[in-house]
């Protein structure tokens, strides 16, 4: 992956910056240019909204098979989260046994390592999800 | 828009196919559809080519003209095009050829698809098939194509109570249909057992929940229903066709226990053929994982949603059930080579049609569908046809 590609989505991955529609008030993450329900009303008004960081594990899964870049971390888990304001982001779920792991399963977000583009190249950072003490 | 038939199948051996090339593959199945509809080269008013990934999987793009020069018919300069939609680029290729034909812009068209999986190593094959995904919110976490049916499974599961045994019946059942078909890929029956335990790819999907890597290519003619009787006895007539589209992500969705996109143009098709689901005599569905033939027979229904599970207890899709469901094996033994299944349900369908089915025949079927999807649903296609 080109530098630019990855670094481009930095304030997104690392801080979960979305956007929030200015005619509706919606909360999209990831970030969208034009709100589905306010569409061309929408143009140019949405505007960034950093997430809490906090939801629900909507659904998850283990992954045994894992792409090459995340060949030797296999098993981990995937999850579907819906965030407090509503919006849905993938992503894995750390620091617990996977049988702790279940849909309703309260998390929130943490900053972590991703993947690295070889050995040589730049290391990926952005978001995970653990456990939260209200689960 | 005038009436729209299919006058000629073709279609190559699904499987590791060592032995052929992407260029082979393409050139023998569609030398057959064009002997099946008794046409000649130079009837033929345009092509189309459904293909996935040929760029990742064998470095060949421009599709178009590759398949012009394999039929030999670049001198002739017809236009060609590649279509691309995941999973659904056969179904897409199919219902673009339709429009042309129905809007009576081309008269014979001959739509084909074709996908060579096997000439790279199964992890970056794993990898390829992570770009249907969405490559900067899913697979950049971790995600992989399978983990996004798994987690559809998950939540299917969570919610109506649908078990591993039942997923592992489409597998199971599937496998006895290709059994039957000798352009399968996989010829031998396997268990409920075998299924449960063979290795994990991502929970609770098992290997044998998957679709496998395959090898292959299919053809079909197209021609106005008006011209149809003069190149064959038994034109299969296209009585809908239909498209629908979603978010590219699994999150960006409502809800997570059906294809959305699949209701939507199967609702348009029923609408559209003045027919009901019961109708249905024979169905090829898209089962890329088993979890997916039980939220196909819901999403189009078959079945109320929630009850494709009991469906698989009850054998309402076997053969010899109710409605009989990927009677050529479907993905998952037919193979999927991706971007000629669609092609190759097509294929199926007809046969079905004309009774020519062989031992996998089905009793008297007049009303055929084809269910094709892309990706984690962000693309569906229905077909509907009928035997005139």
């Amino acid at each position: 992956m080109g530098v630019p590609r990855y670094w481009r989505e930095i304030p997104q991955r690392y801080n979960l910056i979305g956007k929030k529609c200015g005619v509706c008030g919606k909360i999209y993450f990831p970030p969208r240019s034009i709100c589905p329900q306010c569409r061309r009303k929408s143009i140019g008004k949405m505007e960034d909204y950093k997430l809490k960081g906090t939801g629900v594990v909507e659904s998850y899964t283990i992954i045994h098979t894992p792409p090459p870049e995340f060949e030797g971390k296999e098993p981990y888990a995937i999850a579907i989260v819906k965030m407090d304001e509503g919006c849905c982001v993938t992503g894995e779920i750390i620091d617990c046994d996977f049988s702790e792991i279940h849909i309703g399963m309260k998390v929130k977000a943490c900053f972590r390592r991703i993947q690295e583009d070889g050995e040589r190249g730049i290391i990926y950072y952005g978001y995970k999800f653990k456990k939260s003490e209200e689960d | 828009m005038r009436d729209v038939a299919i006058i000629g199948i073709g279609m190559t051996k699904f499987g590791e196919i060592w032995e052929k090339s992407f260029r082979d593959l393409v050139a023998e199945a569609g030398a057959e559809a064009i002997h099946d509809a008794g046409i000649e080269g130079a009837e033929i008013d345009a092509m189309y080519i459904g293909g996935m990934s040929t760029g990742r999987f064998i470095g060949q793009e421009h599709l178009g003209p590759l398949a012009i020069e394999v039929a030999g018919l670049e001198e002739l300069h017809i236009p060609s095009t590649r279509i691309e939609a995941s999973g659904a680029s056969g179904g897409v290729a199919l219902h673009q050829a339709y429009l042309a034909v129905a809007s009576e812009a081309y008269d014979i068209v001959v739509v084909g698809g074709a996908e060579k999986m096997t000439d790279v190593i199964e992890m970056e094959a794993t990898e390829i098939l992570s770009s249907v995904a969405d490559r900067e919110w899913e697979a950049f976490f971790g995600a992989t194509f399978p983990s996004l049916y798994a987690m559809m499974a998950r939540y299917h599961m969570h919610k109506h109570g649908t078990t591993n045994e039942q997923m592992a019946k489409v597998a199971v059942k599937n496998h006895a249909n290709a059994t039957l078909n000798p352009k399968a890929q996989f010829r031998r029956e396997i268990s409920v057992e075998a299924v449960l335990n063979s290795p994990m790819v991502a929970e609770p999907l098992h290997v044998l929940d998957c679709s496998p890597m395959t090898d292959g290519a299919a053809a079909v003619v197209l021609a106005p229903m008006e011209k149809a009787k003069d190149y064959c006895d038994k034109p299969i007539k296209i009585i809908a066709s239909e498209q629908a589209s979603d978010t590219l992500s699994l999150h960006g969705r409502k809800r997570f226990d059906s294809i959305p996109a699949s209701m939507e143009a199967a609702n348009k098709a029923y609408k559209k053929a003045g027919i009901k689901p019961s109708d249905i005599d024979v169905a090829e569905v898209h089962d890329c994982f088993t979890i997916a033939e039980i939220m196909a027979i819901e999403d189009l229904g078959f079945v109320k949603k929630g009850e494709g599970g009991k469906a698989m207890d009850d054998g309402l899709t076997e053969l010899k059930g109710e409605i009989p469901v990927n009677t050529s094996g479907g993905l998952k033994a037919r193979g999927h080579p991706i971007g000629a299944t669609g092609i190759a349900q097509a294929n199926e369908i007809v046969l079905q049609l004309r009774q020519e089915a062989g031992e996998r025949q089905v009793k008297d079927a007049r009303i055929g569908l084809i269910h094709n999807v892309g990706g984690a649903g962000g693309t569906a296609v229905v077909h509907i046809l009928e035997e005139i």
